[in-house]
């Protein structure tokens, strides 16, 4: 922890003009990363949390977007700048599908040699070497075979084994894997999430996980951060958020999570409503539409982060705590929150 | 695994649905023949709910799909309330069409984008009139529209896109309810929905199951999602059921080695089984030229000669409602902490 952490991410924004206004996608976000962590970023879709990973790997520039703030990677300022010297070599991303992140009409082989010959300057026969030790290193049998074969002709799980030696063929010092095993049996996944601690360990590779899954996030990382209407709401070490978990929302999210520890027909709880219209969000804590905790100062006032020792949470009335415990008790007395939530005994809907 | 036998069945009088010895092949050209569902047998009585998980390609929506004749089986028998489904005559099957209905991952994709809400879900019922659903009449669309959580005028006006993911499948699950149906088959029907909202989809077709009285079969690859909505559980691999019977029973104690790995792989942090080492080793084999004996030898740990020649049958396990096809079940009672 005393040396310099790899990422550094200050008051980072990313919007999209829209025809309707600025979409706020993520906005304001903190955190650092240090070398050979993994950060977890869990949020519901729309959160935000594969837009603030795009985004400051400059993934999606255009002429719609815009992001502000700063976000240094290793001590470097990247935001506004051109990030393409940093792709593969220094920084890699892996995807939620590897069908559509790999080239249908490129042999395997072709696309691990790409970043090889490209970032390491190898020629042709190392090239080809590389690869088969990349390919045995993932997994993946008969490794000099598989290069000549075409994507499509690979399961679901070779294919992301190959995505991840396409992006692990640069020993890049960060990771980033947007859902990487979402489309994966469980099987599978299990498989491949070793599999990418296996390799980050002996790479000392940093990593940013982004799941819509706790299980997985609480499993395979260092910390978690939650991710709500493009703002972080939480962010604490896995084992700390997991056990004293002060946001009502990343409470909320886990006790919608079917459990394997409860038996059959356990009522779940679902988080009412929907998530928030980033172009025109609620004003005050974007989550108090949805918040048993509401209060009157929730609908106008947004809560600052408070920082404890490997804990932040952005919420005025914090799960565990007595402001907590009181204002749940008030709006269930009341039967319904600050903002109109009707709690209680009330049927959940979509309205 | 990967057994056949029918001794799980229960008695004719007890189940709506029995499914005996159901063969699913496709042709993969040039002779060869895919075994996508290779003699399964169960059966599910009225009001529960079955479900079938298994990975990718183990015939779980192939085995439901076959049950309401879309296709229908190669051989086997699906008798349904008495009847044979797979002994009719195409209008014969028609006729009893209204009483299967299904639901489908994609909320969005299974809806038409260029119909209102309110004609998708009242389709049915203007083909069937009164003769498909009985009791069923118009002003029923619009209860059913409220029953799953939606508002009936604004269904009126609004096409699919207009609602959200979790919403369409609302629509769908009343689409699926109006023609008043016996049997619904939810095939993955939360996986692609985020979890807040996959908690009110399972709440609602609970609420659903109550009050229209109906019967599920239910398939997902999520174990947490399984357990929590089936009165009763399937496991399947390469086209055969491993072990079946009680839900809880079998995620309580889980005996054969595929349904340990299966649940060992569940990245649950109340998973009783994580700490398992137990990893699947290779590929699985192609449903083309599957393994004989039980199907799983090829990447079991406890595999012996006997595996390879003879196919298990599903035995009882215990003296309840388990069930298990495999020569060497593995019945340590609670897993080891370390």
């Amino acid at each position: 922890m005393s040396e310099s952490p790899l990422l550094v991410v200050e008051d980072y924004h990313v919007g999209f003009r829209t025809e309707t206004g600025l979409a706020k996608a993520v906005d304001g976000v903190s955190f650092t990363l240090n070398r050979g962590q993994t950060l977890g970023i869990v949020g519901e879709s729309g959160s935000g949390k594969s837009v603030l990973n795009r985004g400051f790997m400059g993934l999606v520039s255009s002429s719609r977007m815009i992001e502000s703030g700063s976000v240094l990677f290793d001590g470097q300022q990247i935001v506004n700048q051109d990030r393409q010297d940093l792709w593969g070599k220094r920084i890699a991303m892996i995807f939620q599908d590897p069908m559509t992140s790999l080239n249908p009409v490129m042999k395997v082989g072709k696309q691990i040699f790409e970043p090889l010959r490209r970032h390491l300057n190898m020629d042709k026969g190392q090239a080809r070497e590389r690869a088969i030790e990349l390919l045995t290193s993932v997994g993946i049998p008969s490794p000099a075979q598989r290069l000549s074969q075409y994507p499509h002709e690979l399961s679901g799980g070779m294919r992301q084994r190959v995505m991840i030696a396409i992006a692990l063929a640069a020993e890049p010092e960060m990771l980033v894997a947007d859902e990487p095993t979402t489309a994966l049996d469980v099987t599978v996944q299990k498989y491949i999430l070793d599999l990418l601690r296996e390799l980050q360990q002996e790479h000392g590779m940093a990593m940013t996980l982004i799941t819509h899954d706790l299980g997985v996030a609480r499993g395979r990382t260092d910390e978690v951060m939650v991710m709500y209407g493009g703002r972080k709401l939480e962010h604490a070490a896995t084992e700390t958020l997991f056990a004293d978990m002060h946001h009502p929302y990343t409470e909320a999210l886990l006790a919608s999570t079917p459990s394997l520890a409860h038996p059959k027909h356990t009522r779940l709880f679902p988080i009412p409503g929907s998530p928030p219209d980033i172009v025109d969000p609620p004003p005050g804590c974007r989550f108090s539409p949805r918040c048993m905790y509401a209060q009157d100062r929730c609908t106008t006032d947004n809560p600052e982060t408070t920082s404890l020792t490997d804990h932040e949470y952005a919420c005025f009335y914090p799960v565990g705590s007595d402001a907590g415990a009181e204002a749940l008790k008030h709006n269930q007395d009341a039967g319904q929150t600050a903002t109109g939530l009707k709690i209680g005994r009330a049927k959940e809907g979509a309205h | 695994m990967a057994g056949s036998g029918k001794a799980h069945l229960r008695n004719a009088d007890e189940v709506l649905l029995r499914v005996e010895n159901l063969v699913k092949e496709f042709p993969a050209g040039g002779g060869k023949v895919v075994h996508a569902v290779s003699d399964v047998s169960f059966d599910v009585a009225e009001g529960e709910t079955l479900g079938l998980v298994g990975e990718s390609g183990c015939g779980k929506s192939t085995t439901a799909k076959a049950v309401i004749q879309l296709p229908p089986p190669t051989s086997g028998s699906v008798v349904f309330d008495g009847t044979d489904l797979t002994d009719l005559s195409a209008e014969e099957l028609r006729q009893q069409r209204p009483q299967f209905q299904m639901i489908f991952q994609d909320p969005i994709s299974s809806l038409n984008p260029r119909r209102r809400v309110r004609d998708i879900v009242s389709e049915g019922l203007e083909i069937w009139g009164g003769s498909g659903g009985g009791a069923f009449t118009e002003g029923r669309v619009d209860e059913i529209i409220e029953a799953v959580g939606l508002d009936p005028q604004e269904a009126r006006k609004r096409r699919p896109h207009e609602y959200s993911g979790g919403q369409c499948q609302r629509i769908s699950v009343a689409r699926a309810l109006v023609l008043d149906p016996k049997v619904i088959i939810c095939d993955e029907p939360v996986s692609a929905l985020d979890v807040s909202v996959q908690a009110q989809i399972l709440n609602m077709l609970e609420d659903m199951k109550d009050r229209y009285g109906l019967t599920l079969l239910f398939i997902s690859h999520d174990l947490s999602v399984v357990k929590n909505v089936s009165d009763r559980v399937a496991v399947m691999y390469l086209g055969k059921i491993c072990e079946i019977g009680d839900g809880d029973e079998i995620f309580k104690n889980p005996v054969h080695p595929y349904t340990r790995i299966l649940l060992s792989a569940v990245p649950d942090p109340a998973n009783p089984f994580a700490g398992e080492s137990e990893t699947l080793d290779g590929e699985l084999p192609s449903p083309i030229n599957p393994p004989a004996g039980c199907r799983f030898h090829t990447r079991c740990a406890y595999a012996q000669d006997i595996c390879r020649s003879e196919e298990p049958q599903t035995e009882q396990e215990g003296d309840g409602d388990h069930w298990v096809a495999c020569h060497f079940p593995v019945r340590n009672d609670a897993p080891a902490a370390d």
